[in-house]
């Protein structure tokens, strides 16, 4: 099961995954990528399904760029989300897309996050995290916290969540890619 | 159904009236020019008379169809519109299939078709306009496509569509020369279409696309009217 956190800072949002990929009793892979740049300033840190993440994520990223193309506008955080989240819901009666996701984003209205799961939820939060391990960071995301966080305080804080997911969840969970979106644009931590 | 009344038949000496009548609404459009230098190309393009009240903003002669591509057209502007959403719609299912961006003449192919296929459908006209597909291709060498409302795909170093397009095809082919420079390649391209329109910077924008920066560049108002004083200096 993948797990997928994120939170938002003074400036910037942050997305973690983790990089396994599990089929049956094997560990396939544990290089995988799970975040996906659907703008140059959106991220998708997607987990469930490999199909569906790989399917949704680029169906989605292709139709946002397609609505650039068409009417020369960008779309913005809230307005991709949304978008995302009318395209989950229409699929969950018609042919479901197995994947729960986080949107970070930062644009005019600054940087935001966005919780999205399978069956068309949208919430707009500060904190979040998707899969098992969900029930072990968010504990950690709640305690520490704070409104405005710097970067370096942000990073603090995304060592300990994938600390406490690499000693207490069942499943070995080797490595975790971190994106964060400023308004700079993307980066890798 | 209006379907069995096909509108694009053969007349008796194998011509299809429809297809050559969209080529005379293009013939009355705004005049547009292309030409492919080294390592750009650049567009000329009548700009209509904006009546006062008017946001000429909205009046866009040059679509974007995609990162590297994009469209000049001349004829009616609604038909524009259309072929270029079907063209963005196209290019973007080719980058969900193959995760590649479409080439430019992929994407002139692609347009040239849907073109030909209004001359086969029942119950519809031809698009009535010929477009200009610009952009560079895998090794960033630019590449010039005109289509046509019969649907022909053609690539050209450089050509001209809509009003006295003859005139400036024919000034063409006499001063073009292969592999010209960006200074070169805009000096030509407004000396080419101001042998058609009136040397005026309201009637006139001049575009330009070029390999290091792939987003199409319109001429300033400065820089606009320093080309058009060049090219009236030479006549001179």
């Amino acid at each position: 099961m993948d797990t997928v956190f994120g939170f938002v800072g003074k400036d910037f949002a942050l997305v973690a995954t983790d990089c396994g990929v599990a089929y049956s009793i094997m560990r396939f892979s544990d290089t995988e990528d799970k975040i996906m740049a659907v703008d140059d300033n959106k991220l998708f840190a997607m987990g469930g399904e490999i199909g569906d993440r790989l399917n949704f994520g680029e169906y989605i990223q292709k139709n946002i760029h397609l609505y650039t193309f068409r009417t020369g506008i960008k779309l913005n955080v809230r307005e991709a989300a949304n978008y995302t989240r009318s395209e989950l819901a229409y699929a969950i009666r018609n042919g479901p897309y197995q994947v729960n996701l986080l949107i970070g984003g930062f644009d005019e209205e600054g940087p935001s996050l966005y919780w999205l799961d399978y069956l068309g939820t949208l919430q707009k939060l500060t904190r979040g995290a998707h899969g098992y391990g969900a029930y072990f960071v968010s504990g950690l995301l709640d305690n520490w916290f704070k409104p405005d966080l710097t970067l370096d305080e942000g990073i603090e804080l995304v060592k300990k969540c994938i600390n406490e997911v690499q000693t207490r969840f069942l499943m070995s969970q080797k490595n975790f890619v971190v994106k964060i979106v400023t308004k700079d644009g993307i980066r890798v931590i | 159904m209006s379907y069995d009344k096909a509108i694009t038949v053969f007349s008796p000496n194998g011509q299809l009236l429809q297809v050559e009548y969209a080529m005379e609404a293009v013939n009355k459009g705004y005049c547009c020019v292309a030409v492919r230098g080294k390592d750009c190309i650049a567009l000329g393009i009548e700009k209509a008379t904006v009546s006062k009240l008017q946001d000429s903003r909205t009046l866009q002669k040059v679509l974007l169809i995609d990162e590297n591509t994009c469209i000049a057209f001349a004829g009616l502007n609604a038909d524009a519109r259309i072929l270029a959403n079907m063209a963005r719609v196209e290019a973007q299912s080719y980058r969900l299939s193959y995760e590649d961006a479409p080439t430019v003449d992929y994407i002139a192919r692609y347009i040239s078709s849907c073109q030909q296929k209004f001359t086969q459908k029942g119950g519809a006209r031809p698009f009535g306009l010929s477009n200009f597909i610009c952009g560079f291709d895998q090794l960033s060498r630019p590449r010039l496509f005109q289509t046509e409302p019969s649907g022909f795909c053609t690539e050209w170093k450089a050509n001209a569509i809509g009003r006295n397009s003859k005139q400036v095809r024919e000034f063409l082919e006499k001063n073009f020369a292969p592999d010209l420079n960006r200074e070169d390649t805009l000096r030509l391209v407004t000396r080419a279409l101001l042998e058609s329109v009136e040397a005026n910077t309201k009637n006139v924008d001049i575009a330009i696309i070029s390999t290091e920066d792939r987003r199409v560049q319109f001429l300033g108002e400065s820089d606009l009217q320093k080309a058009i004083d060049y090219v009236i200096s030479l006549k001179k």
